[in-house]
C-alpha cells in the first residue's frame, strides 16, 4: 500500500481498454447477481438482513466465538496461533515451515495474505510461494495487483494474458481462454505435487464446531489440500459465525452475490488433518487468527465493516469502481469496501488514505447489494468526518465549501446571502469565487432566483394571517 | 544428547510464550473494543429452511431433482452402471482408478476395453483418465456431490483426472444445503462438489476443467 494520486485522477488517465473490460466484467457480475438472487428468493433483502444480523451479533461477542473456535479446532487435532499483525503471521507461516523444512508452498486466493503479503515475504525468505487461483497466477506472473476481490485480471484482456504466459516460456502465444486455462493446468499440476505445504485462507470459520469453509470454483484449493502434507490457514479474526446451520445462510448468499451462482463449485469443510485411511491430504494443520488492525477497527464508529464476506458485489455495482477499476483505491481491497477498509487498516497511515472515503458520490448502491447489509454510505460519511478531524489534506479537485458552510449555517448571514447573491451575475466568471470558477467550467450560471421562495412564504402569510 | 536438546527446549518455549503472548493480547483488545458497545445485537432465531431456493421447498422426486441441477451446472449422470459404460465407450478411456470397494461391481459392466486401477499412485496422476469413487451423500437443491475422507478412497483420484464418477445411493441424496450442513458429522475434511471445475478469470468467459475434473458425473446406483 502506498499513497499516490487520488482515484479521480487514476481514473481520468487509464486506458479505454481497462476502463471497458472493468466496466463490463462489473457490469456481468452485478446482473449475475441480481438474476440469481431475485430467481431463487421471494424476499433476497430479508436474507441479507438476517446475515448482517448474525454476523454483527458474532462481532459483538468475538471474544466468546474465538475462544470457542480455538478449543473445538484444537479438539480436532489443528494448531491455532494467534498474529496480531502482519509481520507476527508471516513470521509464524515461515517458522511453521522451517519446522517442517519446507521450501515449496501452493496458496489458495486469500484476501488476508494478500493484506499481509505473504507471498512477498516467503519468497524473500528463501521459499517459493505459487499462486494456483489461475487470475492470481497472472498477477504473480506479471508482478501485477489483483483489481478485484474475487476477479483478480479483470482489468486485463486475453491477449495481455497470452503475452504473459508467452513471456514466462509456458507455450507459443494463443490468446484463447481454454488453451490458457489448459496450459496453467498442466503448469500448476506439477506445483501442487511437488510442494511441501498448502497456504489457504477460510471463507468462514464456525465457532461451535470449529470448521473452516474454503470456497473455490477452480479446485485449486481441494488440489492444494489433497497434494500437500501441511495446511496453514490465515484466517481473519472476523470470519467467525456462531454456528453451522448459519453456514447455510452465508454459503447461499455468497455464491449468488459474488457471482452468481447457487453454490460455489467446491466448497470444503475442514475441522482438522485428513482421517487415519485417508492416503491424500494434510497430516499437520494449522491455523493463525489475524488481528492486523481488526480490533481496533472493532473499537471504532466503522465496526460494521468487518461483517464483510468479500463477495466483490459492492464493487459490481459502484459506479466509482466501474470508471476507476480497483488499482485506483491503492490497497488490497478496493470499491466500497476499499475505501472503507484501506484507511482503517492503514493504522496510523490513515490520512494517507483519507481521500478515499471521499471518492464516492453516496449513492447508496453498495449497502443494497451487500449480503450482510453494510452501511457503507454511513461509514464513508464517518471517515471522512475523521479525515477532517485528523487534518487529511482536502481532495485537489474539489473547492473549498467554507464560505458556503459560514453563510448557511447562520439565518441572518444566510438571509443576506439570498438578497446580494444576484450580484454573482454581474462578476465575471474569471474574477468569481473558486467554488464557482470550477463549478462553471462544466456549468452555465442560470440566473438568479435566491430568496424567491422566503419572497413567496412572507407574501402567502401576509394575506392569510 | 541431553545438552543438545536443552537451547531447543528453550527456543520451543519462547515461541510458546510469543503465541500465548499474541493471543492474550488480541483477545484483550477484543474485549476492551466490545466493552464500549452498548447495544450488542442477539443472535437471531430463523427456521432451519430460511436459504432455502425458491422451488425447492416443494417436496419431489430427490432424484430427478438432483440429475435437473447437476446437468443445469455442467454435470452428469447416470441411473445405470451400463449407460455410464456406453458414455466412457464414446470418451475413448482406456485406464483409470477405481475404488477397490466398487471395482468388483463395474469391471464387468464396462468391459474388458477398459482397465480399472485400484491404486491411485501419485507420481502418475496424469495417466489415469478417470477415476471413480464413492460420494457420501448428494444435494438435490444443488447437484452437488457430497465427497468425506471416510467414504471416498481418494482425495486425488477424485480430483486429478478429467473425469470423475461419483457413485451415491439414491437413499443419500438429501433434499438441499441446509440439511447437507446439518449432517455433516464429525469427518474431518467434507467437500460438496457442484459440477465440473470452472473459471471465468479471463473476460469472464466461462472454462470447464481448471484444476479439477472437466467431466462430473454421478452414477446414481446400488
Amino acid at each position: 500500500m502506498s499513497s499516490g494520486e487520488p482515484v479521480d485522477a487514476f481514473a481520468a488517465a487509464q486506458s479505454d481498454s481497462r476502463r471497458s473490460a472493468v466496466r463490463l466484467g462489473s457490469k456481468a457480475g452485478h446482473d449475475k447477481r441480481t438474476e440469481a438472487l431475485f430467481r431463487d428468493y421471494a424476499d433476497p433483502d430479508r436474507l441479507r438482513r438476517l446475515a448482517g444480523d448474525i454476523k454483527q451479533h458474532t462481532l459483538d461477542h468475538l471474544d466468546m466465538y474465538l475462544e470457542r473456535a480455538q478449543t473445538r479446532l484444537e479438539a480436532h487435532g489443528a494448531k491455532v496461533h494467534f498474529a496480531a499483525d502482519a509481520d507476527e503471521a508471516c513470521r509464524q507461516v515461515l517458522a511453521i515451515l522451517h519446522s517442517r523444512d519446507a521450501r515449496r508452498v501452493v496458496k489458495t486466493k486469500s484476501m488476508a495474505t494478500e493484506e499481509v503479503e505473504l507471498g512477498a515475504f516467503l519468497e524473500r525468505n528463501g521459499i517459493e510461494s505459487v499462486e494456483t487461483d489461475l487470475g492470481e497466477f497472472i498477477v504473480q506472473l506479471d508482478a501485477d495487483k489483483p483489481s478485484h476481490i474475487v476477479k483478480p485480471i479483470m482489468h486485463r484482456d486475453r491477449r495481455e494474458v497470452a503475452r504473459t504466459f508467452e513471456d514466462h516460456g509456458l507455450g507459443a502465444y494463443d490468446d484463447t481462454p481454454e488453451v490458457i486455462t489448459r496450459r496453467a493446468r498442466a503448469y500448476l499440476r506439477r506445483k501442487y505435487m511437488q510442494a511441501d505445504a498448502a497456504i489457504t485462507g477460510a471463507n468462514f470459520v464456525s465457532a461451535d464446531s470449529g470448521r473452516l469453509v474454503l470456497v473455490t470454483n477452480e479446485g485449486n484449493s481441494r488440489f492444494c489440500l489433497a497434494a500437500t502434507r501441511c495446511h496453514i490457514a490465515l484466517v481473519g479474526i472476523e470470519k467467525l459465525v456462531p454456528r453451522d446451520r448459519d453456514l447455510a445462510v452465508f454459503l447461499n448468499l455468497l455464491a449468488r452475490s459474488a457471482t452468481g451462482q447457487t453454490l460455489s463449485v467446491y466448497t470444503e469443510f475442514i475441522t482438522g488433518p485428513r482421517a487415519s485411511g485417508q492416503p491424500d491430504g494434510p497430516e499437520e494443520m494449522h491455523v493463525i487468527f489475524l488481528d492486523n488492525g481488526r480490533s481496533d477497527i472493532l473499537a471504532s464508529d466503522a465496526r460494521d465493516i468487518l461483517r464483510c464476506i468479500r463477495c466483490g458485489a459492492c464493487l459490481n455495482v459502484c459506479p466509482v469502481y466501474r470508471q476507476s477499476s480497483g488499482h485506483a483505491y491503492r490497497g488490497v481491497y478496493s470499491g466500497p469496501v476499499g475505501a472503507v477498509l484501506t484507511p482503517l487498516l492503514a493504522g496510523e497511515r490513515f490520512k494517507e488514505f483519507a481521500d478515499l472515503p471521499r471518492a464516492s458520490s453516496l449513492c447508496g448502491a453498495c449497502n443494497e447489494v451487500c449480503p450482510v447489509d453494510i452501511p457503507i454510505p454511513d461509514l464513508l460519511l464517518r471517515l471522512r468526518d475523521r479525515g477532517k478531524r485528523a487534518g487529511a489534506r482536502p481532495a485537489g479537485a474539489a473547492p473549498s465549501m467554507t464560505t458556503f458552510a459560514r453563510l448557511a449555517s447562520k439565518p441572518a448571514s444566510w438571509r443576506r446571502a439570498l438578497r446580494f447573491g444576484r450580484l454573482l451575475g454581474l462578476i465575471p466568471a474569471p474574477l468569481r469565487p473558486r467554488a464557482l470558477r470550477v463549478w462553471d467550467k462544466n456549468h452555465v450560471l442560470p440566473p438568479w432566483r435566491g430568496g424567491a421562495f422566503r419572497k413567496w412564504m412572507a407574501e402567502r402569510k401576509r394575506k392569510r394571517p | 544428547m541431553a545438552r543438545r536438546r536443552v537451547p531447543q527446549v528453550d527456543g520451543g518455549t519462547k515461541a510458546q510464550a510469543a503465541v500465548t503472548d499474541a493471543r492474550q493480547r488480541i483477545l484483550d483488545r477484543v474485549k476492551a473494543a466490545l466493552a464500549a458497545v452498548a447495544d450488542k445485537r442477539p443472535l437471531p432465531d430463523y427456521p432451519a429452511d430460511i436459504a432455502l431456493s425458491r422451488g425447492a421447498e416443494v417436496p419431489g422426486d430427490a432424484v430427478a431433482r438432483f440429475r435437473e441441477r447437476l446437468h443445469a451446472v455442467g454435470g452428469r449422470s447416470f441411473t445405470d452402471a451400463a449407460a455410464l459404460a456406453a458414455w466412457l465407450g464414446e470418451q475413448r478411456v482406456t485406464r483409470g482408478y477405481c475404488d477397490p470397494a466398487l471395482a468388483d461391481w463395474l469391471a464387468p459392466t464396462l468391459g474388458a476395453a477398459v482397465a480399472l486401477e485400484t491404486t491411485f499412485v501419485r507420481e502418475r496422476i496424469d495417466d489415469y483418465q478417470f477415476g471413480i469413487t464413492r460420494a457420501r451423500a448428494a444435494v438435490a437443491e444443488t447437484g452437488s456431490l457430497v465427497l468425506d475422507d471416510m467414504t471416498t478412497a481418494t482425495r486425488l483420484a477424485a480430483l486429478a483426472p478429467w473425469i470423475h464418477i461419483a457413485v451415491v445411493t439414491p437413499d443419500r441424496i438429501v433434499p438441499d444445503v441446509a440439511a447437507a450442513i446439518a449432517a455433516l458429522g464429525d469427518d474431518p475434511n467434507i467437500i460438496f462438489c457442484t459440477g465440473p471445475s470452472k473459471t471465468a478469470d479471463v473476460e469472464g468467459i466461462l472454462i470447464e476443467g481448471v484444476h479439477g475434473p472437466g467431466e462430473q458425473v454421478a452414477l446414481i446406483g446400488a
